[in-house]
């Protein structure tokens, strides 16, 4: 009965849409299956917790109040008066963080697997962006509760992009809305966070899906016969069942983490108090920050933190243009420095960030 | 040298449509870039201000003041001097604090230190803290703005 009602629907459709062409694809489309496959797990977690951003960012979006009078006030009002407020809020938290770790977790993965060689510039390109709107969207979310830790953090960040050579007083002055961090901030990242990066990331991401879709997944070069030799996973229903079981994984962590370690408000911000000791940002930020601690005031006659932000910009520059820069593979050739430079990035972020940590 | 300049006719309707579709792009990209840059507020820079009473502050301790719309901070050095310098860091724009235990200025954000003539003697910090002046009229602290 239901499944003939789907099929008249269907039938339907098909008539009106000529829906066949995507139903051969689907039928069609397979995953490779090598010793590596499950490293195509994280960019679907990315994307559902993306997805529970948009509906959990939605729902509180229906009690916050933008302006630095009433911001701090609102949250708290989700968190203690309305119903399921502080779960509501406390998903949108955890799942804004497990999306930054999916996404790093899924760049890295794409990154030793070589995945960025031709033919699939583009979609490393997207997703690299799709990386940074993350942490953008990261940084704007995390001034809206206005709270102390919130404000220092976007005065640090935003007196970076202050630094950036050339059009370093026009991006202070367009992040802050002014000269200092004030309300007009508040406002600018609300808007941002909302409009501005919710528009661009779905734009990106449709695209990022649509090139997967259109190139398929790459197998990394050291798995390549044994993909040959083997047919492959039909994705559905073969593959779309165990990517739904990596979701409802997800979603258990994710509801483990809300519920049992409810995302915190702190202190309300006051522009004439006092940097609170032990101040941090979020943990992906986490190794800039203590990077810049540990930089002495001058290096070789320049500013400290100046060097600092040239070493990151260059080096997140040559991360971006991983794909021209890798000649070796785009060759379809392994390039074992590449995986060094890679492993001690990695080890150079795991150290920072731990000493962040741990250092007073 | 004539031929070198002659343009087709196509060439030259080309142009202008060119020209005309670039010239309107940059007017509407123009009050864009304009409006999403925010006005000057006009601020009356208050050269001087009361930071505090005479006898508020005991040796080795540091209050936030509000100088205009920055915070400045007022010291009492462990000797009992009064000094006030501008309250944000030199490094990357965080409130500074006085930290009785260390017997200095501090600030949390990247571990700067200041000794309490306002230089930056560790951590990032790469210039030291403007200075201010203090007086005392009658009951008040004043702090002014060194012109």
């Amino acid at each position: 009965m239901l499944s003939s009602l789907g099929e008249r629907v269907f039938h339907w459709l098909d008539e009106r849409l000529d829906l066949q062409p995507i139903q051969r694809f689907v039928r069609e489309k397979s995953v490779p299956s090598h010793r590596y496959s499950w490293c195509y797990f994280f960019g679907g977690a990315t994307l559902f917790f993306f997805m529970i951003q948009v509906a959990t960012g939605v729902l509180l979006l229906l009690y916050y109040k933008p302006t630095a009078e009433a911001a701090f006030e609102s949250v708290r009002f989700i968190m203690t008066e309305v119903s399921f407020g502080w779960l509501i809020r406390s998903l949108h938290s955890w799942s804004a963080n497990l999306m930054v770790l999916a996404a790093f977790l899924h760049m890295a993965t794409v990154f030793f697997m070589r995945a960025y060689r031709k033919p699939r510039e583009l979609t490393w390109y997207t997703g690299a962006t799709l990386l940074l709107l993350a942490m953008g969207f990261g940084f704007s979310g995390y001034l809206l509760p206005w709270n102390e830790l919130a404000f220092f953090a976007t005065r640090v960040g935003t007196d970076m992009a202050g630094k950036v050579p050339l059009v370093g007083r026009f991006l202070l002055e367009f992040l802050r809305g002014g000269e200092d961090v004030t309300g007009a901030t508040l406002t600018r990242f609300f808007g941002f966070h909302v409009a501005v990066l919710p528009m661009m990331a779905t734009a990106l991401i449709l695209f990022h899906l649509l090139a997967i879709q259109r190139q398929g997944m790459s197998v990394p070069l050291s798995q390549k016969e044994a993909s040959t030799t083997n047919a492959g996973m039909p994705f559905f229903p073969n593959y779309f069942l165990r990517e739904l079981m990596g979701w409802a994984i997800a979603l258990a962590i994710l509801a483990a983490l809300a519920s049992l370690f409810p995302w915190e408000l702190g202190e309300e911000a006051d522009a004439f108090a006092p940097a609170p000791a032990g101040i941090k940002p979020e943990w992906y930020f986490v190794f800039m920050f203590q990077t810049l601690k540990l930089l002495p005031a001058t290096v070789a006659g320049v500013e400290g933190e100046l060097v600092g932000l040239l070493a990151f910009g260059l080096a997140g520059l040559a991360w971006f243009f991983v794909p021209v820069l890798d000649i070796r593979s785009s060759r379809e050739e392994p390039s074992r420095w590449l995986t060094l430079m890679g492993v001690a990035a990695l080890l150079f972020i795991a150290i920072m960030t731990l000493l962040g940590y741990v250092m007073p | 040298m004539s031929a070198s300049w002659r343009i087709g006719r196509r060439s030259f309707v080309d142009l202008l449509l060119g020209g005309g579709v670039i010239g309107s792009v940059v007017s509407f990209l123009y009050p864009v870039l304009k409006f999403v840059m925010p006005p000057a507020v006009a601020e009356a820079m208050d050269q001087s201000v009361v930071a505090g009473k005479v006898g508020e502050l005991p040796p080795n301790s540091g209050k936030i003041f509000k100088f205009g719309r920055r915070p400045g901070l007022l010291i009492s050095t462990p000797s009992g001097e009064l000094r006030a310098y501008d309250g944000i860091c030199t490094h990357l724009n965080c409130t500074v604090q006085y930290r009785s235990d260390f017997g200095h200025i501090w600030c949390a954000c990247h571990n700067g230190h200041y000794d309490t003539s306002g230089k930056n003697i560790s951590g990032p910090p790469p210039r030291p803290l403007e200075r201010y002046t203090v007086s005392i009229r009658g009951d008040d602290i004043v702090v002014s703005r060194n012109s």
